[in-house]
């Protein structure tokens, strides 16, 4: 479990956050939304410990991260798998040396365990036998796919997602959520995922936070979604021909 | 000011938080050729034209009964030796080598390859770059010493070839009045150099913001950034040894 306390961020005068706070539970899709410019890369950020908020704490299962010693960050950033939003894959690497990379650098384990833990990811993102590609022959659909197996090579217990269905396909893109999907249900960790995708919302979404103009304005579950009385929501829930119709 | 305290501190990021040894050496081999080894071709080209201009102008300045003709082989000498050879190859290199650190640390840092690192609890500033100044400060002195000596051999070919000195008289010049210290301000000033474009184009990669056109704009800077400093540094460590 995450628990986001008051956190502030501004750049300059312009004030990006404004004191949100939130509870992102374990075992679940938290899915962290709004329009874009809200705040949602931000405050993700500020969560994964890459931008440093101005005020505010974010609790992992009891350890404040700004608050803890370098040690206890690093403890608690080798729990975190991130999938950025391009993937962020090494590009002089190929897909198998991008998957092994943390292994390399984080751990101990000989060789041969190595190499297995990451075919076990590669089969477990449905990419066997793509292992020697490199990032720049493969799909941008593979290149996130790539990306999670990542982000779940060091069994993760926190598992974050900026945007992992953007550019892509509408079917690729709900493959991505499932999976995701899965990898939540299946490892029990408390994934959090930054999306404007209603589709994603409405498919995958356990606990939906909605974010506008810097402040939490809703918070809630996908089936809750779209009978709230909060103007700003609606308007982006709405936005989508198809659940206006279905709205009536 | 702030842009040299910032640059100050990014230097002291490289040795804060280092991975382990073996990390380094597998990266900092890699470098070795990409900065090294896949130099040599053009620091061989420029450097071979650049000695067999040199022989070639300087005899036509030096037309006298009076000057032995072994002369325009001494100054083809003491030309590439300390001057030539390391601050024209480094200006070259800060092109070439300058533009292409900063444009790949530029490209990690706006497709968040370089978050990815810290994220993993990696110091990136650390792992990508400490590796790139070794390789720079080890790999520029013996490409500056390779480029010395295909200068006087160009000189020699263009010189000898055009009937504009002999053989002979060529051997004898750059034999002549040879001081071997000037051999080690020549080693001294690459590794200044090194250190200086590799920081400095690494620096302007890291703090890419922005997109593709940012960049671009990362790697000129980076050039141009490079080659001011290795002018200063140039004058300032011919004042302290020479």
């Amino acid at each position: 479990m995450i628990e986001i306390k008051d956190i502030a961020k501004a750049f300059g005068d312009k004030e990006v956050l404004k004191g949100i706070s939130c509870t992102l539970r374990q075992g679940e899709m938290n899915l962290i939304i709004g329009g874009s410019g809200t705040g949602k890369s931000v405050l993700l950020k500020c969560i994964i410990g890459l931008i440093k908020p101005d005020a505010g704490s974010v609790l992992y299962d009891g350890r404040d991260f700004y608050r803890s010693d370098q040690e206890e960050q690093q403890a608690i950033r080798r729990e975190m798998g991130v999938l950025f939003q391009g993937g962020a894959l090494f590009d002089s690497q190929t897909v198998h040396q991008n998957i092994q990379f943390p292994l390399d650098m984080l751990t101990t384990l000989p060789e041969n365990e190595k190499r297995e833990r990451v075919e076990f990811c590669l089969q477990r993102v449905g990419l066997e036998g793509t292992g020697k590609s490199m990032p720049s022959e493969i799909s941008g659909g593979m290149k996130k796919r790539v990306g999670i197996a990542r982000a779940i090579v060091m069994n993760p217990k926190y598992l974050f997602c900026d945007e992992p269905n953007s550019g892509l396909d509408p079917l690729t893109a709900v493959k991505i959520d499932e999976l995701i999907k899965e990898i939540t249900d299946e490892y029990k960790i408390t994934t959090v995922v930054i999306t404007h995708d209603m589709n994603s919302v409405m498919e995958v979404g356990d606990s939906v936070i909605f974010l506008s103009k810097g402040y939490k304005v809703w918070e809630g579950d996908n089936k809750s979604i779209l009978k709230s009385d909060v103007a700003e929501l609606n308007e982006f829930v709405f936005s989508n021909k198809l659940l206006r119709d279905l709205r009536g | 000011m702030s842009i040299i305290g910032k640059y100050f501190i990014f230097l002291g990021t490289l040795f804060t938080r280092r991975e382990k040894i073996k990390v380094y050496w597998r990266r900092f081999m890699e470098e070795c050729v990409g900065i090294g080894v896949n130099s040599v071709l053009i620091v061989a080209i420029v450097s071979s034209f650049i000695g067999a201009v040199s022989c070639i102008q300087t005899a036509y300045n030096l037309v006298s009964p009076l000057i032995p003709a072994s002369t325009v082989a001494l100054v083809v000498r003491d030309m590439e030796i300390l001057e030539l050879a390391p601050t024209i190859t480094c200006i070259v290199l800060a092109g070439k080598v300058g533009s292409n650190i900063a444009g790949e640390l530029g490209t990690m840092r706006i497709t968040e390859q370089v978050d990815a690192l810290e994220v993993m609890g990696i110091n990136s500033a650390s792992y990508l770059v400490l590796p790139k100044v070794l390789a720079a400060m080890f790999t520029f002195p013996m490409l500056v010493i390779m480029s010395a000596f295909l200068g006087i051999l160009g000189g020699y070919m263009a010189g000898t070839l055009t009937g504009v000195i002999s053989p002979r008289d060529y051997i004898y010049g750059i034999r002549d009045s040879f001081v071997p210290y000037n051999i080690f301000f020549m080693c001294v000033k690459p590794f200044v150099f090194g250190f200086l474009i590799s920081t400095i184009s690494s620096y302007q990669g890291y703090f890419t913001k922005g997109g593709a056109l940012e960049v671009g704009q990362s790697s000129t800077q980076a050039v141009t950034n490079s080659c001011i400093a290795i002018l200063v540094a140039d004058y300032l460590l011919a004042q302290l040894f020479l």
